[in-house]
């Protein structure tokens, strides 16, 4: 795990995997077991589940005492990434009191100087019992990105992120895919901090968190003590997302990594097909929104449902994200993994990008995303093929334990189900 | 006075902007040999459809026509054009700049005198994303900032420079109106009334008394005035002087869309979410005499899926949206199912979303799949009129089109496979019989105007 970033908060954020009570040996037999590693997809497999982690796979397995699921050949796939999301912090959108993933506004959000808050700590706020939480669970969503989203008038810095496991444990942050949080392009432009304003508020934030000299207390003037701490670690190597859409945008971000020495990941990234040679060359990932083909802004003209399949075709990383309300339907990530594959990228990169793309990317890679000897069992039992609308998880599998496939909406369902009233 | 003359000829519906939409030229078409989900409920294997002058003519085995072109939809699927109830295209136009915030006249809780079709922009990209998704009718309404928003226009898919080149000939208006939350927070946030769903509900009762008031007021001059007529006829007999007609009430725009409501001459939509709430709105619909023809979002009208039905008023409902307010928190994936089960039931898949128009298969393909693993016997064929012949109706154009019969508008999708599937794709779609778009040979150019020389110009496919 990157423990470099780790700052006065990591006790917040599991430094393993949650401490779930060792759980009964698990054997699914006889599924077809999409691994997501190099042995690609094996028909009429066994997998083995011991202590919360895949043991082995293969063909007649046998453990003594291991609960037993018969899968009848139907898919067996890594717990799907549910993009990037505020679950577990926000419960209503439209209710501020259950709305916890910003940073404070500052005294008068108005007027400069604009704060700027790195140190924020999405996952603070984190309710693993949000009905949200449950409602995605049982379609198969077993990690998410808990990210903050900007304060309108404290935008270009959001704070920082991290990934959840939705495994309803109060541990559930992963101490290695700590991620800040960056605004740019038209979101802020909007709210007043132009362009060319936010890339000059990160270099301002930049020297006050790596100060090239002596700089007295009064010199500082976006980043409090906390928030210079926070910067300089992500200045040093650590990962910064950026919400940006276009083409110069992007190729700015790059540079500006290039100079700081961060690694970036560009999140929706619209226009990012027209940078792709240069996204590819420099190893940086794009988190996109497969549903996104029309220029909801300038910043998204050209935006196409082949993006994904233009990206990956030049060599970049792609994973998805639902950029509309992708918490509360953090669920619908696997239609937009089905709409890239009906536009043309390959099904087994779809799954990927819903699976093991996401966790490498925030640093999880040889825990999640994958079925293989010593990965988390956070697995998905699927009633026909994952990516297809009329699919339905069957059974939800967190570090081996089967999950309660019910939920708040399961629960409604059957109160009202024609001929039972 | 024109108005009066207006008000009183023809009606508080009469339309002083009219549609100027001409069907394209078409040939014959005869699509061979799919699988025929006709949208009255039909399912015909291996089956043929004719099209010839812009109508439907026939479906069913081993048709012929001379002439026709001839299209081998072998492996394929065949659906009427889908029809989407509720869609904020051109009115909130991409790119969602400030200057293309058209959709909500939030400056006051009752205008029912704003029409959505004198805010849209026919150069919205979204039009022709939602065409490639099967769409050949929407209607455009005005948004839920207000009690009553306005009205709404129903549109033929089709690229044009102007609205009314696209208006659906004959079409009725719909009345948009919205319960809950929105008016409230709008209005309330804004230290004025309505600023509780008490407010709200006074609110329409007040809107609508005052309507009735205002019919009272233009019967009484309409009386007056053939009173008036044989008068002066008899007084101009006998030579005597004539006296100064009557004069008509003032004319009042909100008061005319509402009259017509009630009247029956405008479909009423209704954003509506909670099951308590759409009940109110039943009954205020009873005390003022007009039907509701729909209540859109509804997320919990499975809850009263039996009363909808019995009153014959339609869920216009999302496959899976819920959660960013509280009256959208008790959604289910079901909801669609269960407001189609009742005999009578009539449920709608709907956008309201200019990514949700794109695959309104797919969202109806999503809650198909929950009700059949719920118990109910939901066959394509069947849910195919969620997104075709129940849109239709709620709309007030099913004679014309939301179904493959003989003699309806020959509005006629061609998918590439079964379209209850995210892999599925419109091929081919016909309005009036015209192919309006083809996968397979894709313009040159994009369709708007807007995207025209703009970086990867014709990438918003």
């Amino acid at each position: 795990m990157n423990r470099s970033i780790l700052g006065a908060t990591a006790w917040l954020l599991a430094l393993s995997l949650p401490a779930i009570a060792p759980a009964q040996d698990l054997l699914i037999r006889n599924a077809t077991v999409h691994t997501l590693t190099e042995r690609g997809t094996l028909e009429g497999t066994d997998v083995l589940v011991r202590g919360g982690r895949i043991a082995s796979i293969g063909r007649g397995l046998a453990a003594a005492g291991a609960t037993e699921i018969d899968a009848r050949g139907r898919p067996l796939t890594p717990g799907l990434f549910g993009g990037i999301t505020a679950l577990g912090s926000i419960e209503i959108s439209l209710e501020p009191s259950t709305v916890d993933n910003s940073p404070p506004r500052g005294p008068d959000s108005s007027q400069p100087p604009v704060e700027l808050r790195p140190e924020f700590e999405a996952m603070l706020a984190y309710n693993p019992d949000s009905a949200v939480i449950g409602v995605n669970r049982v379609e198969g969503i077993t990690f998410a990105m808990v990210a903050p989203s900007a304060t309108p008038g404290a935008e270009v810095i959001a704070g920082q992120g991290a990934v959840a496991r939705l495994d309803g444990s109060a541990d559930a942050g992963q101490a290695a895919s700590r991620t800040l949080f960056v605004d740019l392009g038209s979101k802020s432009s909007a709210a007043g901090v132009g362009r060319a304003a936010q890339f000059m508020l990160l270099d301002q934030a930049a020297r006050e968190a790596k100060p090239p000299g002596a700089m007295r207390d009064g010199d500082f003037r976006l980043l409090t003590p906390a928030g210079r701490e926070t910067l300089a670690r992500y200045l040093g190597g650590g990962r910064i997302a950026f919400n940006v859409d276009r083409a110069s945008d992007i190729r700015q971000v790059l540079a500006w990594c290039a100079r700081q020495g961060a690694k970036p990941v560009i999140v929706g990234g619209a226009q990012a097909p027209q940078v792709a040679s240069q996204l590819a060359a420099a190893g940086v990932p794009v988190i996109l929104d497969p549903f996104v083909n029309l220029p909801d802004s300038f910043d998204k003209l050209g935006a196409s449902l082949e993006s994904a399949a233009q990206l990956q075709k030049a060599g970049v990383s792609i994973a998805f994200t639902y950029l509309n309300d992708g918490t509360h339907n953090a669920r619908k990530l696997r239609q937009a993994a089905g709409i890239a594959v009906a536009n043309g990228l390959a099904w087994d990169a779809a799954l990927a990008a819903i699976t093991a793309n996401p966790a490498e990317i925030f640093g999880l890679g040889r825990e999640f995303g994958r079925i293989a000897p010593g990965y988390a069992a956070d697995l998905v039992l699927w009633s026909g093929d994952p990516l297809e609308v009329t699919t339905v998880a069957e059974q939800v599998w967190i570090a081996g334990q089967p999950q309660a496939m019910r939920s708040r909406q399961t629960e409604l369902r059957d109160r009202y189900r024609p001929g039972t009233r | 006075m024109a108005g009066a003359a207006n008000a009183a000829d023809a009606g508080f519906a009469a339309d002083p902007y009219p549609s100027t939409y001409r069907p394209a030229a078409s040939s014959t078409v005869l699509i061979r040999n799919a699988t025929v989900l006709d949208g009255a409920g039909g399912r015909h294997d291996g089956a043929d459809v004719l099209m010839q002058g812009g109508k439907i003519v026939a479906v069913g085995p081993n048709l012929a026509a001379d002439g026709a072109t001839v299209v081998d939809a072998q492996g394929r699927w065949v659906t009427p054009g889908l029809i989407d109830v509720h869609s904020h295209l051109g009115v909130y136009a991409s790119p969602g700049v400030e200057a293309h915030q058209d959709g909500n006249e939030a400056t006051d809780p009752v205008t029912s005198g704003v029409w959505a079709e004198h805010g849209v922009w026919p150069q919205d990209p979204g039009f022709s994303t939602a065409l490639a998704g099967g769409i050949t009718t929407l209607q455009i309404l005005p948004g839920s900032a207000n009690l009553i928003g306005g009205r709404g226009v129903t549109l033929r898919n089709v690229h044009a420079t102007t609205m009314q080149a696209m208006k659906f000939p004959g079409a009725p208006h719909g009345l948009k109106m919205a319960c809950g939350e929105n008016p409230k927070r709008v209005y309330g946030g804004k230290g004025r009334a309505p600023s509780t769903r008490m407010g709200n509900v006074a609110g329409y009762r007040q809107a609508f008394a005052d309507a009735q008031d205002y019919r009272g007021q233009w019967q009484k001059f309409e009386r007056e005035l053939a009173d008036f007529g044989s008068k002066q006829s008899g007084k101009r007999r006998k030579g005597d002087d004539t006296d100064a007609p009557p004069q008509p009430p003032k004319r009042d725009l909100r008061l005319d869309t509402l009259v017509a409501a009630m009247d029956g001459d405008i479909q009423v939509h209704i954003h509506c979410y909670r099951a308590d709430e759409m009940a109110i709105m039943l009954d205020l619909a009873r005390e003022f005499g007009f039907k509701v023809a729909a209540f859109h979002h509804g997320v919990e009208a499975y809850k009263i899926a039996d009363r909808l039905a019995a009153e014959g008023v339609c869920g216009a409902l999302w496959a899976d949206w819920w959660g960013f307010k509280l009256e959208a928190y008790d959604a289910i994936w079901e909801n669609l199912a269960f407001v189609d089960a009742p005999a009578n039931g009539c449920a709608i898949v709907h956008s309201d979303s200019e990514e949700g128009i794109q695959r309104l298969n797919q969202e109806a393909a999503k809650a198909m799949a929950r009700g059949q693993r719920a118990g109910l016997d939901i066959p394509p064929e069947r849910a195919i009129r969620w997104v075709t012949s129940n849109p239709a109706r709620a709309l007030g154009v099913a004679g014309q089109v939301g179904t493959l019969e003989p003699g309806k508008l020959a509005d006629v999708v061609i998918w590439n496979r079964d379209p209850f599937s995210v892999y599925a794709q419109a091929e081919r779609v016909y309005i009036d019989g015209a192919l309006v778009y083809d996968r397979a040979a894709p313009p040159a150019t994009p369709a708007s105007d807007f995207l025209l020389g703009q970086p990867s110009a014709g990438g918003a496919r």
